[in-house]
């Protein structure tokens, strides 16, 4: 599978078998690591706690899913990574180093696409080529060339090809949503973040690019981090998923998903698949109706 | 297509129907071209004194032209501060407000007072009154720029300046050309106003020393040649503005292309 033209990885072999998802036994490289960090938003009697002390380890190439009750910080724990928010307390380090510094090569989907309107699709999918080294240098010499042949080859990848040329505006949220995903992965990011990327679409169209996703989580093994509302898609595509209390949140649960891959939609209707989300799903309940009896005091 | 054909003669029709009205007006009435004059002797004085007049159009232009420029300039400098920064906002816009307050036929005198009557007076006074409106919708435009837009490029990790380059400044351009073609407009009533008080030069002062000849139809004909350059020049800018930020205006015919 050739998704983004560089040479193959050498994590390819690995992720072509099935593979146990286990934790290996040597401590794995960590992509990022939230140590006791803490958001809180405002000051003095203004203050609200985003996200209570959490400590979290993503190791390198894992696909790890965050979901939880909404407004419980998940999205917190993704702007954190990408280093739009700081930590109020503790320490967020990505790719061995504080956040600021990006020593990472991030990627990142919001779940509204914005893509900027005054460019066309494929101008839009190019920006991390303009921003990010070591592709910023060469965006003037390469625009018209190989950058561009790399993004319509995308586009192409998530069923856009024709609409390179078309302004925002001229295509329909699932369409943006692609084209999103697309601007997300052109840069080669080492690590992913994705917060509710499908959440808008219908669902044939989120279990299509579901299929695409993993496809390429299999080829190039970034790290991704998902911030997702949809327990399905976390079981689908996640190798270990982390839920979330209600607000200020923490991590209650955190368990790997060991089903085989590559996996299909048929599997989310197997009845271990079926357990894992009930077992999810009556966790978030749970968190729910705990924050609903905290409220009420 | 034809719906837009039908618009422009309704326009092109309204304007015939103002000045055939103010002739059949003018006829009717019996009023002396002392106070108003026909617009069909307007005319005529405009074609029989064009070869006197063109110098002074040109004149009148280039200083606009000029004090449009510089105020563009600093326009979008101001602006650009003011609108990236929160404390610069609080600070410099009580000052701007203030400035924009007084009446420029008050400056004049100051301007030719530091620079002797002539060009430069006109220059600055346009510079002075077309720069405000500028400033005002840079700052807004940039101020009102959704943050999920800065957020894709932030958390590239691109700088400052990455941002504005690629986010502020194009998200600005539709605001920024508004401004401009009511700044142009702007800029044309200050040179006038300051070659009808301090120029040997101009429009301003053709009208001046006709009015003060009582040659009425020469100053209707000033003005008329006011009103078509402020046209022209808004016509130009209309022009510049869909080519550049026709993505803003697809209620338009930009659907089309």
């Amino acid at each position: 599978m050739h998704f983004l033209m560089s040479q193959s990885s050498p994590l390819l072999a690995i992720a072509v078998a099935p593979e146990p998802e286990t934790q290996a036994a040597a401590q794995p490289r960590l992509a990022a690591e939230l140590s006791q960090a803490s958001v809180t938003f405002g000051r003095g009697a203004n203050a609200v706690p985003a996200l209570a002390e959490t400590t979290l380890r993503i190791p390198d190439g894992e696909f790890l899913a965050l979901v939880g009750p909404s407004g419980c910080g998940k999205s917190t724990i993704l702007r954190l990574v990408s280093g739009l928010v700081q930590p109020s307390s503790g320490a967020v380090i990505v790719g061995g180093r504080e956040v600021a510094a990006k020593a990472l090569r991030l990627g990142m989907a919001f779940q509204n696409p914005t893509m900027l309107p005054w460019m066309t699709i494929e101008q839009n999918v190019m920006l991390p080529l303009k921003i990010v080294e070591p592709f910023r240098s060469q965006f003037r010499k390469e625009k018209r060339g190989s950058f561009r042949d790399r993004a319509h080859a995308l586009l192409a990848q998530v069923g856009l090809q024709g609409f390179a040329g078309k302004y925002p505006w001229q295509l329909s949220g699932g369409m943006l949503q692609r084209a999103n995903l697309c601007r997300a992965l052109i840069h080669e990011p080492r690590m992913l973040l994705l917060d509710e990327p499908f959440g808008a679409l219908d669902q044939f169209t989120r279990e299509e690019l579901w299929a695409i996703l993993q496809e390429l989580w299999l080829t190039h093994r970034p790290t991704v981090l998902l911030v997702t509302h949809d327990l399905r898609e976390a079981g689908f595509l996640a190798s270990r998923i982390c839920v979330m209390s209600a607000r200020p949140g923490r991590i209650i649960d955190d368990s790997p998903v060991a089903f085989a891959r590559p996996r299909s939609i048929a599997m989310t209707f197997e009845p271990g698949f079926v357990a894992l989300n009930q077992r999810l799903r009556e966790l978030i309940v749970d968190a729910r109706s705990a924050q609903a009896i905290a409220g009420s005091h | 297509m034809s719906e837009n054909l039908k618009r422009k003669f309704w326009a092109a029709a309204l304007i015939l129907l103002f000045f055939a009205g103010w002739e059949v007006f003018c006829i009717a009435s019996g009023m002396s071209d002392l106070i108003l004059p026909r617009p069909s002797q307007v005319f005529a004085t405009l074609v029989q004194r064009f070869p006197i007049l063109w110098p002074h159009i040109l004149q009148t232009l280039a200083t606009t032209m000029l004090g449009f420029a510089l105020g563009v300039a600093l326009g979008v400098v101001l602006g650009a501060i003011i609108g990236v920064s929160r404390t610069a906002y609080d600070t410099a816009y009580p000052l701007l407000i203030g400035f924009s307050s007084i009446p420029k036929v008050a400056v004049v005198p100051i301007f030719v007072l530091w620079f002797g009557s002539g060009t430069v007076p006109a220059v600055l006074t346009s510079l002075a009154i077309c720069f405000f409106p500028i400033v005002v919708n840079i700052a807004t435009g940039l101020a009102t720029t959704e943050p999920e837009m800065e957020d894709v490029l932030k958390a590239l990790g691109a700088s400052k300046l990455d941002i504005l380059w690629n986010v502020g400044l194009p998200r600005t351009m539709p605001f920024f050309f508004a401004s401009l073609k009511v700044a142009v407009t702007y800029a044309f009533v200050g040179t006038v106003l300051a070659e009808t008080v301090a120029s040997n030069r101009g429009i301003g002062n053709v009208m001046m020393s006709a009015s003060s000849n009582f040659n009425v139809p020469l100053v209707f004909a000033g003005l008329f040649i006011l009103a078509g350059l402020g046209v022209a020049l808004y016509v130009a800018f209309s022009l510049i503005e869909m080519r550049v930020t026709g993505w803003a205006n697809r209620k338009n015919d930009f659907a089309a292309a």
